[in-house]
């Protein structure tokens, strides 16, 4: 059942970019501006993954279905996927691979520098996602892998700073994230509860 | 929408609102009726609300020396693809939703330091001069552009026949503000109503224009119908669409993203390569229909016409 599921999740995942590929090189209809359609849909399928993701311990402590921790890497490493198409386009149709303006925006922009820090991030999170190396770094892994907290934060800046207003799809996204960490400072606060009465 | 009284009209000229409204609301009715009764659709002279217009083709336009012979955008992309925040954030608001704004009958108030203001009719402001087709590029802050064939009137006609005063030495724009039209301006995107300005001798220059058309026919309600200005060597936001009201005023008039965002915009905005945006380079630009940046020009290629304006001034301090 659950190799099922993770079989339709993976199918799911695929959807965004599939569709994307289609509208690209099939029927054509990424809009008046296609490389600004493609840049802003894989951004927002890696910060809507990237969120779903953070969703799943919650889900797991609040439901009991412990299960739904077998979704949790390839949710990850899918948020990455569409990170990395997101950050391509703006290497090739953006800055056609010039290091300077590429180095430019990410210093001098504040959006873009907190995309970057949202991407460099999950660079080590996906490099460490293998079972070997969950195994191996232990207690560490876990440690490690809380930098997705900040790696979603950035995220959503980058999302909200890139608006020339406050819109209410960039505030939307920030409340998610907010309830999704507050899930976790509440279960930190009554973990340290509990550890105090005993 | 809101009349303020203006210093230099006589009361007797001014139409009390509620004859106004009333007005709008029988033209509005009217239509509707005429609309239904139409078997297909064919009352586009009267503003219908909602649904595309078929757009009326304008007579007698001369062509300009000021036109660029680059490739134009298709009407598609001009008119898909907007920033009307009257409408909605999102680029394709303004198609999906400024099919309800009426814009039949339309009056601009002139007022401030004017010798002739008046609530003048649109079709009357068309009038003064011969429609001229001016094919402009619109480079837009965000760092896109477009090839567009406006058509107009030079902005300076209408303004030397208002008469304004000596010491007026800016004008005043201000878009219609209707919110039972307009859904966007439920929102505190801006402070409502949009305006923009400019000094009076950028409204005076040869190239800024007054646009009713484009393609060859009346605007669409999203490119900023009936009337709208368009000052090609500034940031699109400066040619503020759908106006309502122009003031000659003596000081410097506030606009609506320096009012939001003063360290992002200011009150010139001239398309500058050199002064970045802290969101996007301003030196390259993407051409609506290509894949690759190119290069911004200074003053969006106007140079030769409108650097002259700006001579001594430090373009990086009043960007």
């Amino acid at each position: 059942m659950i190799r099922f599921l993770k079989a339709l999740t993976f199918v799911a995942c695929l959807v965004p970019a599939a569709s994307l590929a289609w509208r690209a090189f099939g029927s054509g209809d990424l809009g008046v501006n296609p490389i600004e359609t493609l840049t802003h849909q894989t951004g927002q399928w890696a910060l809507r993954l990237l969120l779903i993701t953070l969703a799943i311990t919650p889900l797991r402590r609040l439901s009991g279905w412990n299960r739904a921790i077998a979704f949790r890497r390839m949710l990850g490493l899918f948020a990455f996927f569409y990170a990395i198409l997101h950050l391509s386009i703006w290497v090739v149709f953006d800055h056609y691979f010039k290091v300077s303006t590429m180095v430019e925006d990410v210093v001098k922009r504040p959006f873009i520098t907190a995309g970057s820090i949202a991407l460099l991030l999950m660079v080590p999170l996906a490099l460490t996602s293998t079972t070997w190396a969950i195994r191996r770094l232990g207690r560490r892994w876990q440690q490690m892998h809380r930098l997705i907290y900040v790696s979603a934060t950035a995220a959503v800046l980058h999302f909200i700073w890139k608006e020339k207003v406050i819109i209410n799809e960039t505030l939307m996204y920030a409340g998610i994230l907010a309830v999704l960490l507050g899930i976790r400072v509440v279960f930190a606060l009554r973990k340290r509860a509990a550890r105090a009465r005993v | 929408m809101h009349i303020r009284k203006g210093s230099s009209i006589p009361s007797s000229e001014i139409t009390p609102e509620h004859l106004y409204v009333s007005r709008r609301d029988f033209m509005r009715t009217t239509a509707v009726v005429v609309a239904g009764a139409a078997a297909a659709g064919t009352a586009s002279a009267c503003g219908m609300e909602d649904g595309a217009l078929a757009q009326t083709p304008l007579p007698n336009i001369t062509k300009s020396g000021f036109s660029t012979s680059e490739k134009q955008n298709t009407f598609e992309d001009i008119i898909s693809y907007n920033n009307f925040y009257e409408f909605g954030t999102d680029k394709s608001d303004p198609q999906r939703y400024a099919g309800r704004m009426t814009t039949s009958p339309w009056k601009v108030k002139v007022d401030g330091l004017v010798n002739k203001g008046a609530d003048y009719n649109v079709e009357d402001i068309v009038r003064t001069a011969a429609l001229e087709e001016r094919v402009y590029r619109l480079r837009c802050v965000e760092g896109w552009s477009m090839v567009i064939p406006w058509v107009g009137i030079p902005l300076a006609s209408f303004l030397k026949r208002v008469e304004p005063q000596g010491q007026a030495k800016f004008v005043e724009f201000t878009t219609l503000n209707r919110p039972s039209e307009m859904p966007g301006v439920h929102t505190r995107a801006l402070d409502w109503p949009y305006t923009e300005g400019l000094r009076l001798d950028e409204a005076m220059h040869p190239l800024t224009i007054l646009a009713v058309g484009l393609y060859g026919k009346t605007l669409m309600n999203q490119n900023g119908a009936p009337i709208r200005l368009v000052v090609p060597w500034k940031y699109g936001f400066k040619s503020i669409k759908s106006i309502v009201r122009m003031r000659l005023t003596e000081t410097q008039p506030a606009t609506a993203w320096n009012k939001a965002t003063p360290q992002e915009y200011g009150f010139y905005s001239n398309v500058n390569p050199n002064v970045s945006h802290p969101r996007w380079t301003q030196a390259n630009e993407r051409r609506i229909g290509e894949l690759f940046r190119r290069e911004t020009l200074m003053f969006n290629g106007y140079g030769d016409q409108v650097a002259s304006l700006y001579a001594g001034m430090d373009l990086k301090k009043f960007y």
